[in-house]
Protein backbone atom coordinates (compact mmCIF):
# COMPACT_ATOMS: atom_id res chain seq x y z
CA UNK A 1 0.00 0.00 0.00
CA UNK A 2 1.24 3.23 -0.80
CA UNK A 3 0.28 5.02 2.40
CA UNK A 4 3.19 2.97 4.21
CA UNK A 5 5.54 4.08 2.01
CA UNK A 6 7.87 5.86 4.26
CA UNK A 7 9.24 7.76 0.77
CA UNK A 8 5.70 9.74 0.71
CA UNK A 9 5.62 10.77 4.74
CA UNK A 10 7.74 13.86 4.01
CA UNK A 11 6.15 15.72 0.89
CA UNK A 12 2.66 14.91 2.47
CA UNK A 13 3.93 16.18 5.93
CA UNK A 14 5.26 19.19 4.14
CA UNK A 15 2.06 20.40 2.28
CA UNK A 16 -0.30 19.53 4.94
CA UNK A 17 1.66 21.84 7.30
CA UNK A 18 1.60 24.44 4.44
CA UNK A 19 -1.64 24.07 3.06
CA UNK A 20 -3.19 23.70 7.11
CA UNK A 21 -1.69 26.75 8.44
CA UNK A 22 -2.81 28.74 5.31
CA UNK A 23 -6.50 27.74 5.94
CA UNK A 24 -5.94 28.24 9.19
CA UNK A 25 -5.01 31.78 8.82
CA UNK A 26 -7.22 31.97 6.11
CA UNK A 27 -9.89 31.23 8.14
CA UNK A 28 -9.12 33.05 11.79
CA UNK A 29 -8.35 36.32 10.04
CA UNK A 30 -10.87 36.50 6.65
CA UNK A 31 -13.71 34.16 6.33
CA UNK A 32 -14.80 32.95 10.31
CA UNK A 33 -14.59 36.90 11.35
CA UNK A 34 -17.20 37.75 8.36
CA UNK A 35 -19.50 35.09 9.02
CA UNK A 36 -19.28 36.29 12.68
CA UNK A 37 -19.77 39.69 11.74
CA UNK A 38 -23.04 38.97 9.67
CA UNK A 39 -24.43 36.55 12.02
CA UNK A 40 -23.68 39.03 15.15
CA UNK A 41 -25.44 41.91 12.76
CA UNK A 42 -28.60 39.65 12.60
CA UNK A 43 -28.75 38.84 16.31
CA UNK A 44 -28.73 42.62 16.43
CA UNK A 45 -31.51 43.43 14.30
CA UNK A 46 -33.57 40.86 15.67
CA UNK A 47 -33.07 42.26 19.16
CA UNK A 48 -33.28 45.71 18.29
CA UNK A 49 -36.76 45.19 16.51
CA UNK A 50 -37.85 42.84 19.57
CA UNK A 51 -36.74 45.75 21.81
CA UNK A 52 -39.09 48.03 19.60
CA UNK A 53 -41.78 45.73 19.74
CA UNK A 54 -41.89 45.22 23.62
CA UNK A 55 -41.52 49.34 23.48
CA UNK A 56 -44.31 49.86 21.16
CA UNK A 57 -46.47 47.38 23.04
CA UNK A 58 -45.46 49.00 26.60
CA UNK A 59 -46.89 52.16 24.75
CA UNK A 60 -50.29 50.45 23.23
CA UNK A 61 -50.25 49.54 26.80
CA UNK A 62 -50.27 52.74 28.50
CA UNK A 63 -52.72 54.32 25.89
CA UNK A 64 -55.02 51.74 26.57
CA UNK A 65 -54.26 52.32 30.57
CA UNK A 66 -55.15 55.52 29.48
CA UNK A 67 -58.19 55.51 27.75
CA UNK A 68 -59.49 53.26 30.06
CA UNK A 69 -59.07 55.72 33.02
CA UNK A 70 -60.73 58.35 31.13
CA UNK A 71 -64.02 56.49 30.39
CA UNK A 72 -64.08 55.48 34.13
CA UNK A 73 -63.78 58.88 34.92
CA UNK A 74 -66.10 60.28 32.45
CA UNK A 75 -68.66 57.46 34.11
CA UNK A 76 -67.81 58.36 37.48
CA UNK A 77 -68.66 62.15 36.80
CA UNK A 78 -71.96 61.50 34.57
CA UNK A 79 -72.76 59.53 37.87
CA UNK A 80 -72.64 62.29 40.24
CA UNK A 81 -73.98 64.77 37.27
CA UNK A 82 -77.00 62.22 37.37
CA UNK A 83 -76.87 62.05 41.24
CA UNK A 84 -76.76 65.36 42.03
CA UNK A 85 -80.15 66.78 39.46
CA UNK A 86 -81.48 63.94 40.76
CA UNK A 87 -80.94 64.72 44.63
CA UNK A 88 -81.74 68.69 43.08
CA UNK A 89 -84.94 67.62 41.34
CA UNK A 90 -85.99 65.59 44.73
CA UNK A 91 -85.31 68.80 46.94
CA UNK A 92 -87.39 70.91 44.54
CA UNK A 93 -90.42 68.57 44.45
CA UNK A 94 -90.00 67.78 48.04
CA UNK A 95 -90.27 71.96 48.45
CA UNK A 96 -92.94 72.67 46.05
CA UNK A 97 -95.23 69.75 48.10
CA UNK A 98 -94.60 71.25 50.91
CA UNK A 99 -95.14 74.82 49.81
CA UNK A 100 -98.39 73.45 48.39
CA UNK A 101 -99.21 71.66 51.23
CA UNK A 102 -99.24 74.98 53.53
CA UNK A 103 -100.84 77.04 51.05
CA UNK A 104 -103.81 74.13 50.82
CA UNK A 105 -103.79 73.86 54.91
CA UNK A 106 -104.44 77.60 55.11
CA UNK A 107 -106.91 77.28 52.12
CA UNK A 108 -108.72 74.60 53.85
CA UNK A 109 -108.30 76.58 57.63
CA UNK A 110 -109.95 79.83 55.47
CA UNK A 111 -112.42 77.86 54.86
CA UNK A 112 -113.76 76.12 57.79
CA UNK A 113 -113.36 80.10 59.70
CA UNK A 114 -115.60 81.00 57.00
CA UNK A 115 -117.91 77.52 57.14
CA UNK A 116 -117.91 78.54 61.15
CA UNK A 117 -118.59 82.02 60.91
CA UNK A 118 -121.10 81.32 59.11
CA UNK A 119 -122.72 78.18 61.19
CA UNK A 120 -122.66 80.87 64.20
CA UNK A 121 -124.45 83.39 62.13
CA UNK A 122 -127.45 80.94 60.74
CA UNK A 123 -127.41 79.86 64.23
CA UNK A 124 -128.12 83.16 65.86
CA UNK A 125 -130.62 83.88 63.10
CA UNK A 126 -132.02 80.49 64.20
CA UNK A 127 -132.13 81.83 67.79
CA UNK A 128 -133.83 84.81 67.17
CA UNK A 129 -136.29 83.25 64.56
CA UNK A 130 -137.15 80.84 67.07
CA UNK A 131 -137.24 83.36 69.69
CA UNK A 132 -139.85 85.06 67.43
CA UNK A 133 -142.00 82.47 66.72
CA UNK A 134 -142.09 81.03 69.96
CA UNK A 135 -143.05 84.07 71.21
CA UNK A 136 -145.63 84.88 68.24
CA UNK A 137 -146.79 81.46 69.29
CA UNK A 138 -147.23 81.78 72.60
CA UNK A 139 -148.73 85.31 72.13
CA UNK A 140 -151.52 83.41 70.17
CA UNK A 141 -152.20 80.50 72.14
CA UNK A 142 -152.05 82.37 75.64
CA UNK A 143 -152.70 85.70 74.42
CA UNK A 144 -150.95 88.89 75.72
CA UNK A 145 -146.67 88.87 75.82
CA UNK A 146 -144.59 85.90 76.86
CA UNK A 147 -141.73 86.18 79.79
CA UNK A 148 -139.18 87.42 78.03
CA UNK A 149 -137.00 85.68 79.93
CA UNK A 150 -138.41 82.54 80.01
CA UNK A 151 -138.30 82.41 76.14
CA UNK A 152 -134.72 82.74 76.48
CA UNK A 153 -133.81 79.71 78.33
CA UNK A 154 -136.25 77.60 76.75
CA UNK A 155 -135.10 78.48 73.35
CA UNK A 156 -131.57 77.90 74.47
CA UNK A 157 -132.31 74.54 76.48
CA UNK A 158 -133.83 73.50 73.12
CA UNK A 159 -130.88 74.54 71.03
CA UNK A 160 -128.62 72.78 73.35
CA UNK A 161 -130.92 69.42 72.74
CA UNK A 162 -130.20 69.66 69.32
CA UNK A 163 -126.29 69.46 69.53
CA UNK A 164 -125.74 73.17 69.28
CA UNK B 1 -9.56 -5.54 -13.04
CA UNK B 2 -7.89 -2.24 -11.94
CA UNK B 3 -5.56 -2.80 -9.16
CA UNK B 4 -7.76 -1.44 -6.15
CA UNK B 5 -4.44 0.50 -4.37
CA UNK B 6 -3.69 2.50 -7.42
CA UNK B 7 -5.82 5.05 -6.64
CA UNK B 8 -3.83 5.69 -2.98
CA UNK B 9 -0.47 6.37 -5.16
CA UNK B 10 1.41 9.58 -4.91
CA UNK B 11 2.30 10.83 -8.38
CA UNK B 12 4.85 13.70 -7.88
CA UNK B 13 3.92 16.40 -10.32
CA UNK B 14 6.63 19.13 -9.35
CA UNK B 15 9.89 17.58 -8.02
CA UNK B 16 10.89 19.71 -4.63
CA UNK B 17 14.07 18.93 -2.23
CA UNK B 18 14.43 21.59 1.05
CA UNK B 19 17.55 21.00 2.77
CA UNK B 20 18.00 17.09 1.38
CA UNK B 21 14.22 16.60 1.89
CA UNK B 22 11.63 15.49 -0.70
CA UNK B 23 9.25 18.23 -0.46
CA UNK B 24 7.49 17.33 -4.35
CA UNK B 25 4.12 19.07 -4.93
CA UNK B 26 2.28 15.85 -5.47
CA UNK B 27 -0.99 14.41 -6.34
CA UNK B 28 -2.03 14.98 -2.86
CA UNK B 29 -0.54 18.30 -2.28
CA UNK B 30 -2.74 19.14 -5.21
CA UNK B 31 -6.25 18.12 -3.87
CA UNK B 32 -4.86 19.55 -0.27
CA UNK B 33 -4.92 23.08 -2.40
CA UNK B 34 -7.81 22.52 -4.17
CA UNK B 35 -9.95 22.07 -0.82
CA UNK B 36 -7.68 25.09 1.29
CA UNK B 37 -9.41 27.62 -2.55
CA UNK B 38 -12.74 25.89 -2.59
CA UNK B 39 -13.49 26.34 1.08
CA UNK B 40 -12.15 29.77 1.70
CA UNK B 41 -13.80 30.58 -1.91
CA UNK B 42 -17.02 29.11 -0.77
CA UNK B 43 -16.75 31.21 2.80
CA UNK B 44 -16.15 34.05 2.06
CA UNK B 45 -17.74 34.84 -1.60
CA UNK B 46 -21.14 33.12 0.23
CA UNK B 47 -21.27 36.14 2.83
CA UNK B 48 -20.42 38.90 0.29
CA UNK B 49 -23.55 40.68 0.21
CA UNK B 50 -23.74 39.93 3.69
CA UNK B 51 -27.62 39.47 3.74
CA UNK B 52 -29.69 39.87 6.35
CA UNK B 53 -32.21 36.99 5.30
CA UNK B 54 -29.57 34.94 3.94
CA UNK B 55 -29.53 33.27 0.53
CA UNK B 56 -28.90 29.47 -0.54
CA UNK B 57 -25.20 29.69 0.07
CA UNK B 58 -25.07 31.94 2.91
CA UNK B 59 -26.90 29.53 4.72
CA UNK B 60 -25.00 27.08 3.99
CA UNK B 61 -22.07 29.08 5.16
CA UNK B 62 -23.77 30.23 8.34
CA UNK B 63 -24.83 26.53 9.18
CA UNK B 64 -20.96 25.27 9.04
CA UNK B 65 -20.53 28.26 11.37
CA UNK B 66 -22.84 27.78 13.70
CA UNK B 67 -23.01 23.76 13.76
CA UNK B 68 -19.02 24.35 14.51
CA UNK B 69 -19.55 27.05 17.14
CA UNK B 70 -22.28 25.11 18.85
CA UNK B 71 -19.97 21.75 19.05
CA UNK B 72 -17.84 23.36 20.41
CA UNK B 73 -19.78 25.50 22.95
CA UNK B 74 -21.52 21.88 23.70
CA UNK B 75 -18.18 20.13 24.70
CA UNK B 76 -15.75 22.45 25.66
CA UNK B 77 -17.50 25.51 26.89
CA UNK B 78 -16.79 28.88 26.48
CA UNK B 79 -13.25 28.29 26.96
CA UNK B 80 -13.22 26.75 24.14
CA UNK B 81 -13.72 29.89 22.03
CA UNK B 82 -10.28 30.47 20.85
CA UNK B 83 -9.74 27.08 19.73
CA UNK B 84 -12.61 27.69 17.52
CA UNK B 85 -10.66 28.68 13.75
CA UNK B 86 -8.51 25.48 14.16
CA UNK B 87 -11.47 23.65 15.06
CA UNK B 88 -13.54 24.96 12.39
CA UNK B 89 -10.49 24.73 10.03
CA UNK B 90 -9.82 21.32 10.84
CA UNK B 91 -13.51 20.05 10.59
CA UNK B 92 -13.61 21.87 6.73
CA UNK B 93 -10.21 20.46 5.52
CA UNK B 94 -11.02 17.15 6.86
CA UNK B 95 -14.87 17.20 5.19
CA UNK B 96 -13.41 18.61 1.72
CA UNK B 97 -10.66 15.84 1.94
CA UNK B 98 -12.92 13.06 2.44
CA UNK B 99 -15.90 14.69 -0.31
CA UNK B 100 -13.55 16.01 -3.43
CA UNK B 101 -12.41 12.16 -2.77
CA UNK B 102 -15.45 10.98 -3.73
CA UNK B 103 -15.06 12.49 -7.40
CA UNK B 104 -13.79 9.77 -9.59
CA UNK B 105 -10.70 10.06 -10.18
CA UNK B 106 -9.97 12.28 -7.70
CA UNK B 107 -7.24 11.64 -4.99
CA UNK B 108 -8.09 11.56 -1.57
CA UNK B 109 -5.27 13.11 1.24
CA UNK B 110 -7.24 11.78 4.42
CA UNK B 111 -6.69 8.56 2.83
CA UNK B 112 -3.37 8.67 3.49
CA UNK B 113 -2.19 7.64 7.19
CA UNK B 114 0.60 10.02 7.33
CA UNK B 115 -1.92 12.88 6.83
CA UNK B 116 -4.46 11.75 9.17
CA UNK B 117 -2.01 10.86 11.56
CA UNK B 118 -0.29 14.85 11.09
CA UNK B 119 -3.49 16.49 11.79
CA UNK B 120 -3.93 13.89 15.10
CA UNK B 121 -0.59 14.25 16.74
CA UNK B 122 -0.78 18.54 16.10
CA UNK B 123 -4.74 17.77 18.13
CA UNK B 124 -2.87 15.70 20.27
CA UNK B 125 0.47 18.10 21.34
CA UNK B 126 -1.51 21.04 21.47
CA UNK B 127 -4.49 19.53 23.91
CA UNK B 128 -1.26 18.08 25.99
CA UNK B 129 0.05 21.75 25.79
CA UNK B 130 -3.09 23.53 27.18
CA UNK B 131 -3.68 20.47 29.71
CA UNK B 132 -0.40 21.95 31.65
CA UNK B 133 -0.67 25.41 30.49
CA UNK B 134 -3.96 25.44 32.52
CA UNK B 135 -3.33 22.74 35.22
CA UNK B 136 0.77 22.66 35.60
CA UNK B 137 1.66 19.54 37.26
CA UNK B 138 -1.68 18.98 38.06
CA UNK B 139 -2.15 18.10 34.58
CA UNK B 140 -0.96 14.40 35.68
CA UNK B 141 -3.96 14.07 37.90
CA UNK B 142 -5.74 12.99 34.24
CA UNK B 143 -3.48 9.63 34.84
CA UNK B 144 -4.74 8.88 38.81
CA UNK B 145 -7.49 10.28 39.63
CA UNK B 146 -8.18 12.20 42.94
CA UNK B 147 -9.69 9.82 45.71
CA UNK B 148 -8.82 6.59 44.84
CA UNK B 149 -7.05 4.48 46.58
CA UNK B 150 -3.10 4.27 46.00
CA UNK B 151 -2.63 1.07 45.51
CA UNK B 152 -5.22 1.22 42.88
CA UNK B 153 -2.33 3.04 40.94
CA UNK B 154 -0.46 0.19 39.77
CA UNK B 155 -3.25 -0.40 37.33
CA UNK B 156 -5.02 2.80 37.18
CA UNK B 157 -1.72 4.76 35.64
CA UNK B 158 -0.53 2.25 33.26
CA UNK B 159 -4.44 2.09 31.36
CA UNK B 160 -4.77 5.70 31.71
CA UNK B 161 -1.13 6.42 29.78
CA UNK B 162 -1.77 3.78 27.29
CA UNK B 163 -5.51 5.67 26.77
CA UNK B 164 -4.01 8.84 26.69
CA UNK B 165 -1.15 8.13 24.32
CA UNK B 166 -3.39 5.82 22.24
CA UNK B 167 -5.79 9.01 21.22
CA UNK B 168 -3.14 9.91 18.27
CA UNK B 169 -3.21 7.08 16.33
CA UNK B 170 -7.20 5.72 16.85
CA UNK B 171 -7.98 9.28 15.85
CA UNK B 172 -5.74 8.80 12.50
CA UNK B 173 -6.08 5.22 12.16
CA UNK B 174 -10.08 5.47 12.09
CA UNK B 175 -10.32 8.41 9.36
CA UNK B 176 -7.40 6.35 7.36
CA UNK B 177 -9.57 3.62 7.28
CA UNK B 178 -12.02 4.30 6.51
CA UNK B 179 -11.38 6.60 3.75
CA UNK B 180 -9.12 3.59 2.65
CA UNK B 181 -11.38 0.86 3.43
CA UNK B 182 -14.31 2.65 1.37
CA UNK B 183 -12.72 3.79 -1.76
CA UNK B 184 -11.58 -0.17 -2.27
CA UNK B 185 -14.81 -1.34 -1.81
CA UNK B 186 -15.72 1.43 -4.60
CA UNK B 187 -13.00 0.20 -6.56
CA UNK B 188 -13.96 -3.78 -6.29
CA UNK B 189 -17.26 -3.38 -7.30
CA UNK B 190 -16.86 -1.05 -10.17
CA UNK B 191 -14.27 -3.42 -11.24
CA UNK B 192 -17.60 -6.26 -11.15
CA UNK B 193 -19.66 -3.91 -12.77
CA UNK B 194 -17.02 -3.76 -15.84
CA UNK B 195 -15.99 -7.22 -15.73
CA UNK B 196 -19.67 -8.70 -15.22
CA UNK B 197 -21.29 -6.37 -17.74
CA UNK B 198 -19.11 -7.28 -20.22
CA UNK B 199 -20.03 -10.31 -20.73
CA UNK B 200 -23.60 -10.02 -19.86
CA UNK B 201 -26.10 -6.74 -19.19
CA UNK B 202 -27.85 -8.36 -16.72
CA UNK B 203 -25.36 -9.96 -13.82
CA UNK B 204 -23.63 -6.33 -14.01
CA UNK B 205 -27.00 -5.02 -12.98
CA UNK B 206 -26.40 -6.28 -9.82
CA UNK B 207 -23.02 -5.04 -8.52
CA UNK B 208 -24.29 -1.63 -10.44
CA UNK B 209 -26.79 -1.42 -7.88
CA UNK B 210 -24.56 -2.13 -4.59
CA UNK B 211 -22.21 0.69 -6.32
CA UNK B 212 -25.18 2.75 -5.96
CA UNK B 213 -25.79 2.20 -2.67
CA UNK B 214 -22.59 2.07 -1.62
CA UNK B 215 -21.62 5.43 -3.00
CA UNK B 216 -24.15 7.17 -1.01
CA UNK B 217 -23.37 5.43 1.88
CA UNK B 218 -19.48 6.84 1.36
CA UNK B 219 -21.06 10.20 1.28
CA UNK B 220 -22.40 9.13 4.81
CA UNK B 221 -19.14 7.96 6.15
CA UNK B 222 -17.30 11.05 4.40
CA UNK B 223 -19.26 13.60 6.23
CA UNK B 224 -19.56 11.26 9.46
CA UNK B 225 -15.76 10.81 9.85
CA UNK B 226 -15.19 14.72 9.47
CA UNK B 227 -17.93 15.38 11.97
CA UNK B 228 -16.32 12.11 14.50
CA UNK B 229 -12.74 13.49 13.73
CA UNK B 230 -13.85 16.79 14.85
CA UNK B 231 -16.00 15.75 17.68
CA UNK B 232 -13.08 13.97 19.56
CA UNK B 233 -10.79 16.46 18.59
CA UNK B 234 -13.69 18.81 21.04
CA UNK B 235 -13.39 16.12 23.38
CA UNK B 236 -9.66 16.08 23.98
CA UNK B 237 -10.05 20.18 24.54
CA UNK B 238 -12.51 19.54 26.89
CA UNK B 239 -10.40 16.94 29.18
CA UNK B 240 -7.71 19.07 28.80
CA UNK B 241 -9.55 22.31 30.10
CA UNK B 242 -11.43 21.10 32.37
CA UNK B 243 -9.76 17.43 32.85
CA UNK B 244 -12.12 14.66 34.03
Amino acid sequence: MPQFDPAFFAPQLFWLAVTFITLYVLMAKVALPKIGAVLDERQRKIDDNLDKAAQLKAEAEAAVAAYEKALAESRSHAHSVIKEAGERLAKQAEERTRDLNAKLAEQIKAGETRIAAAKDAALTNVREVALEVAGATVARLVGGTADQAKLDAAVASALKEHGQ
Amino acid sequence: MANPIEQFKIKPIIPLEIGGVDVSFTNSAVMMVISVVLITAFLTLSVRSRALVPGRWQSMAEVFYEFIASMLRDNVGSAGRKYFPFIFSLFMFVMFGNVLGMIPGAFTYTSHVIVTFGMAIVVFIGVTIIGFARHGTHFLRMFFPEGAPILTAVILVPIELISYFSRPFSLAVRLFANMTVGHIILKVLGGFVVTLGGFYVLPGIVPFAFLGAVTVLEFGIALLQAYVFTILSCIYLHDAIHMH
